[in-house]
């Protein structure tokens, strides 16, 4: 038991977690024909709390309570796993990215977002700010923009052998690829 | 009839672009909607545990330094389709004996441009909306911040939506 314990502790392996996340579509599916999908969330937080009369967010947003429930479950899952599951090791990481990360600084690999740079403190410097608030902005703006985010698109859409999906994805990637090699060497160097 | 509409019209400005307007015929309690808060628990433990929300390793993918990533979404949506190719072979139906319907996804000009603004932001926070809450769980407070500005973000979109290219 302990020893399972032990386990459960260490990081996932890929193809333990792949599969697992894979099941969540036919779980959704199963419990109430609901398509797995995550970014819809924001939109009914938008029809709730401030829609604004504006017609993409006026519809009637409680028949889509599930979705805010399952993201509270993410939440309290997030919250579960540190409490219970916590892995006191530092997450490991590629060395070659390690050490260009180094070059900016960040070296503090206890937390799932890079403790130098993402905290309260840092919110208030450039770099923090452009990459918290401005980040999230792109996040929501364009994941809605697209019609889906990585769940919906990338796991769902896909799983669903949609064009449009796949389409979607290699862009996620593109846009990726840009922001990370092109983009944030610029940012962390501020 | 006149409800009948009304509830038509309904569906379909949800189903703009969302991803989750399987509509069921049923109409449930309230309390139905926990066993989604439970898959969502399961979910984060993953999130979490899988290091598939953590900044660094969405670094590495996007720098091809490791196959981590690659190996979790390409897995998850090889057991994706499998699941929905059975479900549909066995015509299998849903807990309440519904039968099981997925939406298709009709293409238009948003995937593109969307997908490359929302490619932006995933390398910049390191998280997609999912991530966004199981980080904060995690005791990442000030990634609330982040999804309040995801928020923001999706308000402005819809504030924009008849203007933008399609």
């Amino acid at each position: 038991m302990i020893k399972m314990l032990h386990l459960l502790k260490q990081p996932w392996p890929w193809y333990v977690a792949g599969p697992l996340i894979g099941l969540t579509v036919p779980a959704l599916l199963l419990l109430g024909n609901k398509s797995f999908g995550i970014s819809s969330s924001l939109r009914h937080i938008c029809a709730s709390c401030m829609p604004a009369n504006i017609p993409f967010f006026k519809y009637d947003w409680k028949k889509e309570a599930w979705n805010l429930f399952f993201i509270c479950g993410i939440l309290l899952g997030g919250m579960l796993t540190v409490k219970l599951l916590g892995d006191p090791n530092p997450v490991s990481v590629n060395p070659t990215l390690a050490k260009e990360l180094a070059g900016y600084g960040i070296t503090d690999y206890r937390n799932l977002i890079p403790e130098d740079i993402m905290n309260w403190r840092s919110l208030f410097t450039l770099k923090g700010f452009l990459l918290m608030i401005p980040g999230g902005f792109l996040v929501g703006f364009g994941s809605r923009y697209a019609g889906g985010c990585t769940s919906g698109h990338a796991i769902m859409g896909l799983s669903n052998l949609q064009w449009a999906s796949l389409v979607a994805t290699v862009c996620f990637m593109i846009g990726g690829f840009i922001m990370a090699n092109l983009i944030l060497p610029l940012i962390l160097s501020l | 009839m006149k409800q009948n509409t009304s509830m038509e019209k309904d569906l379909e400005i949800r189903s703009q672009d969302a991803m989750c307007v399987n509509e069921s015929q049923l109409s449930h309690k309230w309390y139905h909607n926990i066993k989604y808060a439970v898959v969502g628990i399961f979910f984060g433990v993953i999130f979490v545990k899988s290091e598939a929300i953590s900044w660094f390793r969405i670094q590495e993918m996007f720098r091809l330094q490791s196959f981590h990533m690659y190996g979790i979404i390409g897995s998850a949506v090889i057991v994706g389709i499998v699941s929905l190719w059975l479900i549909r072979k066995f015509n299998i139906k849903t807990i309440y004996g519904e039968p099981i319907h997925v939406s298709p996804k009709k293409f238009n000009k948003g995937q593109i441009y969307g997908g490359l603004i929302f490619g932006l932001g995933w390398a910049a926070t390191g998280a997609c909306p999912g991530p966004l809450f199981a980080q904060i769980g995690a005791g990442a407070t000030v990634i609330a911040l982040t999804l309040l500005s995801a928020i923001a973000g999706t308000w402005v979109y819809g504030f924009f939506r008849e203007k933008l290219p399609h």
